[in-house]
């Protein structure tokens, strides 16, 4: 199992393929994406590794994360995510990986914190149909209707449909193609849409569902193999 | 310029290069040069009609192209830069005064028509012609090298 990556939602935009077609896709960024820390079997008892992402203030990161990121001789991360990994896939402290860690063509699974609606009636969280628009009915035209039965079982059922909370969740979109990658720029294009706003944190994962393609770079797609070796020594 | 902005601009260069978008507006009588993939074959339809809308938004930009078939009204939106489209040629400039032409919509035969911008067309026929001829010679220089 491979590491993912932490990528910045940017915008979409389309393309038009060889064909002619047109292919709406989403724009990730990998910003200074690097390993902040390594889980090893005889340390944690599992293997995983800690990737951070973004750049931060020295001055608005904790004493505490700036000893954690100082240990991995990393600039201080805006975003901080942990992958669980097989042995063979872990990965050097201060490593940092790029956008070709994906190839096009590839399956991946991206998870991000949708955007929030607020308290969403149940026509727009559930998609109920509501009421009718005449032939009696007053003032409840977008309500939700019966909640139940009678006196028996005289309860609203738990998980009840109903309005509340809408959006601002944690969700995975699996399965998603990766249409290209720019290993300049460190942009990984995903056709179709990405959960989260504009500017969001996601994670980008090799698909679960799907078979890892041949030509995937093993244990990860890292910056320094792109560049001369010298030059990923002092990327401190 | 940002990411997204870049992004399209290099798209809208590299269509820009296999094909020029030439110089129409609302009101103009235009010729789309359509690829269409009927099996295994590619053949080009033309599809005439009067140009009513244009979008402006470098690679979404579209055009409306409005054209009366069979006495119905048919209407097709095509991306300006969409690779499907072999040719745009114009082929009678109109005098409008508006940038959308929805209007047309309600109106049938001689009270559907388009002042010509006779100056407008002349120049704009040339233009085609000249760029009619490059193609051939393309296509024939491509057939002597081959």
């Amino acid at each position: 199992m491979r590491s993912g990556l932490i990528a910045q939602k940017v915008g979409m935009t389309r393309l038009f393929n060889e064909e002619g077609n047109h292919v709406p896709v989403t724009v990730l960024k990998v910003d200074a994406c690097q390993v902040v820390a390594v889980r090893t079997a005889e340390t944690d008892g599992y293997t995983a590794v800690q990737l951070g992402a973004g750049v931060a203030k020295v001055k608005r990161t904790s004493q505490a994360m700036r000893g954690h990121f100082a240990k991995a001789k990393v600039e201080p991360k805006r975003k901080v995510v942990e992958f669980r990994v097989s042995e063979e896939c872990l990965l050097a402290p201060g490593a940092e990986l790029s956008a070709t860690h994906f190839i096009a063509g590839q399956k991946v699974d991206v998870s991000g914190v949708t955007i929030g609606r607020g308290f969403a009636g149940a026509m727009k969280r559930h998609n109920f149909r509501g009421l009718e628009a005449s032939h009696g009915v007053s003032i409840s035209h977008r309500s939700h209707g019966s909640t139940g039965q009678c006196q028996d079982p005289g309860r609203v059922f738990k998980g009840k449909k109903m309005a509340g909370h809408m959006g601002d969740v944690r969700v995975t979109q699996q399965s998603l193609t990766v249409v290209a990658t720019d290993a300049d720029r460190g942009l990984i294009l995903i056709r179709g849409s990405v959960p989260g706003a504009e500017g969001a944190w996601v994670e980008v994962r090799d698909a679960v569902k799907a078979k890892r393609p041949e030509g995937v770079p093993l244990p990860a797609g890292l910056k320094a193999a792109a560049e001369d070796a010298p030059a990923a020594v002092d990327g401190e | 310029m940002n990411i997204i902005q870049q992004l399209e601009q290099e798209q809208v260069s590299k269509l820009l290069e296999k094909r020029g978008v030439p110089d129409f507006a609302p009101g103009d009588t235009l010729k789309v040069h359509v690829k269409v993939v009927e099996g295994n074959r590619e053949r080009v339809q033309v599809y005439e009609g009067m140009c009513i809308a244009r979008r402006n938004a470098s690679l979404n930009s579209s055009f409306t192209v409005r054209k009366i078939s069979f006495g119905e009204g048919v209407e097709r939106i095509f991306p300006l830069y969409a690779p499907t489209i072999d040719r745009i040629e114009v082929v009678r400039r109109g005098k409008v005064r508006r940038a959308k032409l929805y209007y047309l919509r309600a109106l049938r035969g001689r009270a559907a028509r388009i002042v010509e911008d006779t100056n407008a067309t002349q120049k704009a026929l040339a233009s085609e012609r000249e760029i009619t001829h490059e193609r051939k010679q393309a296509a024939k220089d491509e057939a002597a090298s081959s």
